[in-house]
């Protein structure tokens, strides 16, 4: 079988969730590997929670469905622990990556994961208001999530980034990005 | 020498960077969810000055059409794209431009029909223009799309087939996904397609032609019908010819239809478009376990090739056909119906079942084809009858 890895973003909408699974994938084709990355696409307005599926692979990917046994989780918003299920179907070492204050181990507590599954916590929205100064988590996710998973290169990732930005804004919006992804990288923590 | 460019994007904008590569003349097309991207896409070429395509902006899809057909009959290459209730609302007109005998291209992004109200991924809308005399072929991937797209040109314009192509893509799971996609150069793209010499140009004043003219009782109307049938026919041979030189090009393989791990296989599933991958990803899962399982993807529908599904068919030894379309009131979905008929001729037919599947985007868990291969194999050992129509997951 194919060395496959699929990732699930919640978020809701606005946060920029679709556009970091976009620039994870094309982190991962500069890497020279095969992936794909599709929003789950429904009747969007601000706020409203959606997901959004990333897989990684060395091998072309044949499967086009969702996610329903991600190995990585991501969470860009922690008020969506109260209203969705984000680790369902999680595999058994999975890992869960959150934008959040509340340390790890509350988090695996209060989510009833089994010690097989890693917990991952940043403070992303306050990172982002920080140095971005907006509460946009998206792009110091993926700090966390390249240290975390070992998945993507970073730098690569940084340099696609800077393109993205470079459409619409000017080098000050990509400098504080870059601080916003390596604060996360450095500050994430995990149990 | 083909120059390649790999890129993550998704199949919409592939399939838009496609139609400037073939250079059309004009494009008329009216936006419509999910092919809204292709001609937002195409638009922006147009204000770049990056195509030389007279751009035509029109009030509905029925006028996209009209406007395609006009052009088109003027002498012009001429592409668009629509999806779902837009391909509906041109359905005159689809016959028109196949009557015509006019090479227009088209995408379609595959999408349901109404009512209920829904934007996701089903094959409802060609499957209803799949009589009106177009070549259609569908694609698994945005790879495919892209491809089939150039593939299409080449065939519609062919003299032996002046016929209008629809190059169809799964409504979000392919336009709006980022894959990984390989690009040719704008230079090996022109060269594959070459110049468009209309054979029946209005615009051509030193041979003057009337086009779509009265043929009433008495009329060669019947003969009109006779030479279309004929020239869907021989598009056969052409749409293999151009997929074959297309795949030298490429080094990507294309067929009619597609086989996999279906030399030994009893138990096989025939399907359209990105399930075909879904159901591949199964099927090895089922060999690792001992389980002859093939899939045969069929992507070109129209013209339907029957030989070369019978040939991929032949030595199973239960079939299920998989439909993201209904076909009310008939025994099952289009595809079935054809795969079952071109089955006929065999001297000793296997059991053929049908499921109808992923209507309106239900999504196609791994689950759902497994269900499948473990219904084939019990009517294999006997443990099962056939059954009639399953909505496969449906509750």
């Amino acid at each position: 079988m194919q060395q496959l890895t699929e990732i699930r973003w919640h978020a809701r909408a606005g946060q920029g969730a679709v556009t970091a699974a976009k620039v994870v994938a094309e982190t991962a084709l500069s890497a020279d590997q095969y992936m794909q990355a599709m929003p789950e696409y429904g009747p969007e307005r601000m706020g409203a929670p959606i997901k959004a599926f990333t897989r990684i692979s060395d091998q072309p990917i044949d499967i086009h469905c969702n996610i329903e046994n991600p190995s990585v989780v991501i969470v860009l918003d922690d008020t969506l622990l109260d209203v969705i299920d984000v680790t369902e179907g999680i595999v058994a070492d999975g890992v869960v990556i959150l934008n959040t204050c509340t340390p790890p181990e509350q988090v695996k507590q209060r989510l009833g994961l089994p010690e097989s599954v890693k917990v991952a916590c940043v403070d992303a929205s306050g990172i982002a208001l920080d140095t971005i100064k907006r509460d946009i988590p998206n792009t110091p996710i993926v700090g966390a999530f390249a240290k975390v998973t070992g998945l993507i290169d970073l730098d690569i990732f940084k340099g696609l980034l800077a393109k993205n930005l470079s459409k619409k804004f000017g080098q000050e919006m990509i400098d504080a990005n870059f601080a916003a992804v390596d604060r996360a990288h450095e500050e994430v923590t995990v149990a | 020498m083909a120059e390649v460019k790999t890129v993550a994007t998704t199949g919409n904008l592939v399939v838009a960077e496609a139609m400037r590569q073939c250079k059309p003349d004009v494009v008329a097309a009216y936006p419509i969810t999910p092919q809204t991207t292709i001609v937002e896409e195409y638009a922006k070429f147009v204000a770049q000055g990056r195509v030389h395509t007279e751009y035509v902006t029109v009030e509905s899809e029925h006028s996209a059409m009209s406007a395609c057909i006009g052009a088109s009959a003027a002498g012009a290459r001429v592409m668009t794209a629509t999806a779902s209730q837009g391909l509906a609302l041109m359905w005159e007109e689809l016959h028109i431009a196949s009557g015509m005998r006019l090479p227009i291209v088209m995408a379609n992004a595959n999408r349901a029909l109404s009512a209920p109200i829904n934007i996701h991924c089903d094959h409802g809308d060609a499957m209803g223009a799949r009589d009106t005399g177009w070549v259609i072929l569908f694609a698994e991937t945005a790879q495919e799309a892209y491809d089939n797209t150039i593939i299409c040109l080449k065939v519609a314009e062919d003299p032996e087939v002046l016929l209008p192509a629809m190059t169809c893509l799964d409504g979000f799971i392919t336009t709006h996904s980022i894959d990984r996609i390989e690009l040719f150069d704008d230079e090996t793209v022109a060269d594959f397609v070459g110049e468009y010499e209309p054979a029946n140009a209005l615009l051509d004043t030193d041979s003057p032609v009337s086009h779509g003219c009265f043929a009433g009782l008495g009329g060669p109307f019947f003969e009109f019908k006779k030479a279309q049938r004929l020239a869907i026919d021989r598009s056969k041979g052409v749409v293999e010819r151009v997929g074959a030189a297309f795949s030298e090009l490429s080094g990507r393989p294309f067929g009619l239809v597609e086989s996999d791990m279906m030399d030994d296989a009893d138990l096989a599933i025939v399907v359209i478009g990105s399930t075909a991958g879904n159901a591949r990803h199964v099927a090895k899962e089922m060999r690792a376990q001992g389980v002859k399982a093939g899939v045969v993807k069929v992507r070109c529908f129209r013209p339907f090739p029957q030989a070369e599904l019978v040939a991929a068919l032949k030595d199973a030894k239960a079939v299920a056909v998989l439909d993201r379309a209904e076909s009310f009131g008939a025994e099952g979905g289009p595809l079935y119906l054809e795969t079952r008929s071109a089955l006929y001729d065999l001297e000793t037919r296997m059991p053929v079942v049908n499921y109808i599947y992923g209507l309106g985007g239900s999504d196609v868990r791994l689950e759902l084809i497994r269900q499948v291969y473990s219904d084939l194999s019990d009517i294999v050992s006997g443990s099962a009858s056939p059954s009639g129509l399953v909505y496969l997951g449906a509750r």
